[in-house]
C-alpha cells in the first residue's frame, strides 16, 4: 500500500507541475535566480542519487562491483557512447565482476 | 524518461539545412523545414530513448515492485529520472512521502521547459493539460531545435507520442523480463539506474558551478546515508543547490564592494 501512496503521489506532483510550466504567464518564473537554481537542482540530486546507488546498500557505504560498473559508464560518456551503450557497458561490467569476484 | 538530451546542450537533431530537402521547399520560407525532415528527428530521438525503458522496467521489478506498479508508473509519472529516483528509493526502505518529495523535486524542471514550450507551440488552453504529460526533456529539446511553429508543434507530438508508446512497452517487457531473470543482481543490472544517473547529469557539468554542486551533493548524500533515515540524505544533499548559489551571491557582493573602494 506504500508503495501506491508513493506512485500516486509522485504522478500527481510530477503532473502537476509540467501543468504549471504551461499555464503561467510567461515571465513569472523567469527570474535569473529562480531559473539558476532550477537548473542546478536536478545537478545536485542526481549526483547524491548516482554516488548514493553506486555506493551503498541499506544505510552501509560498500564499494563492490557497482563501484566497476559505473567507472565504465563514465568511461563510456567521456568516449561520446551513445546512452544505451552507457548504460549497457555499467550492466556488464557489473555483471562481470560479479561473476569474477563472486 | 531516461533523457539523454537535457535541453541547454541539444546534439539531437540535425538543423534544417542537414536535411534533404523536399521537392516542395522552393515555395516555403527558407528557415522553414519539411514535415518529413521534422518526424524523422522525433522518431529518432522518440524511438532511440523509448527503448530504455526497458531498463527501468527491469529496475523497478528488480526493486521488488509488482508488475501493475511498474506500469503504472511509467503510464502516469511519465519523466524517467523521477521513475528511477522513486522506486531506488522504495528498494532502499524510505517512507513514501520522503520517495516522493525526491523524484518530485527531480521533476521541478519540466515546469521551466513548459515555460519555452508554452511560448513556442501556443497551444489552445483546452489542449494544455493533455499536452503537460509529455513536456519532458526530449520533447522539450527537438521542439527548440525546429525554426517554426508548424515544425515546433509536428515534432513536439510526433517525440511525445513515439516516446510515450515505446517507453510504455519496454516498460512493460523489461518487468516481465526480470520476473524471469530472478536475481536481477547477478546480471549487474542494479548498476542500471545509477548509470542512467550518471548519463543524465554528465552534459550538465558544463562549468565549475556545476561541479561544485555536483561535488558537494555526493559528499552530502553519502556522509549522511548511515545516520539519516533512508531517502532523507539525498533531499538534504538537494541544498547544495541553493547553498553554492547563496555563497556565489555573498562572493561576488564582496568583490563589487571591494571594487567600489
Amino acid at each position: 500500500m506504500t508503495v501506491w501512496i508513493a506512485i500516486g503521489a509522485t504522478a500527481v506532483g510530477c503532473y502537476l507541475v509540467k501543468l504549471l510550466g504551461l499555464l503561467v504567464p510567461a515571465g513569472a518564473l523567469e527570474r535569473p535566480l529562480v531559473k539558476r537554481l532550477a537548473a542546478l537542482l536536478p545537478v545536485a540530486l542526481l549526483a547524491a542519487l548516482t554516488a548514493q546507488q553506486t555506493f551503498s546498500t541499506g544505510q552501509h557505504l560498500v564499494l563492490d562491483a557497482r563501484g566497476a560498473g559505473l567507472a565504465a559508464a563514465a568511461l563510456a560518456l567521456v568516449l561520446r557512447a551513445p546512452f544505451l551503450v552507457v548504460i549497457g557497458a555499467a550492466v556488464a561490467v557489473t555483471a562481470g565482476v560479479r561473476a569474477v569476484g563472486g | 524518461m531516461a533523457e539523454q538530451t537535457s535541453p541547454p546542450a541539444i546534439r539531437t537533431p540535425p538543423t534544417a539545412s542537414t536535411a534533404p530537402t523536399a521537392p516542395t521547399a522552393p515555395t516555403a520560407p527558407a528557415e522553414d523545414k519539411a514535415d518529413s525532415a521534422v518526424v524523422r528527428d522525433a522518431l529518432a530521438v522518440g524511438v532511440a530513448v523509448g527503448l530504455s525503458g526497458f531498463a527501468f522496467g527491469v529496475t523497478s521489478a528488480g526493486s521488488g515492485l509488482s508488475l501493475l506498479q511498474t506500469c503504472a508508473l511509467s503510464l502516469l509519472v511519465f519523466t524517467g529520472a523521477s521513475q528511477f529516483a522513486l522506486v531506488g528509493a522504495l528498494a532502499a526502505g524510505g517512507n513514501p512521502f520522503t520517495a516522493a518529495a525526491g523524484a518530485f523535486f527531480l521533476g521541478v524542471r519540466n515546469a521551466f521547459y513548459g515555460l519555452r514550450l508554452s511560448q513556442l507551440l501556443a497551444l489552445p488552453r483546452f489542449v494544455r493539460p493533455f499536452a503537460a504529460h509529455w513536456v519532458i526533456d526530449e520533447t522539450t529539446a527537438v521542439t527548440l531545435a525546429q525554426p517554426s511553429r508548424r515544425s515546433a508543434r509536428l515534432g513536439f507530438t510526433v517525440t511525445g507520442l513515439s516516446l510515450y508508446v515505446l517507453w510504455n512497452l519496454t516498460t512493460l517487457v523489461g518487468a516481465l523480463g526480470a520476473e524471469a531473470i530472478g536475481d536481477t543482481d547477478a546480471w549487474g543490472l542494479d548498476a542500471a539506474s545509477p548509470a542512467v544517473f550518471l548519463a543524465l547529469l554528465a552534459p550538465m557539468l558544463r562549468t565549475g558551478t556545476e561541479r561544485a554542486v555536483a561535488g558537494l551533493a555526493v559528499l552530502l548524500a553519502l556522509g549522511l546515508l548511515p545516520v539519516l533515515p533512508a531517502g532523507v540524505p539525498v533531499l538534504v544533499a538537494a541544498l547544495a543547490a541553493p547553498a553554492l548559489l547563496y555563497a556565489q551571491g555573498r562572493k561576488a557582493r564582496r568583490t563589487a564592494k571591494e571594487d567600489a573602494r
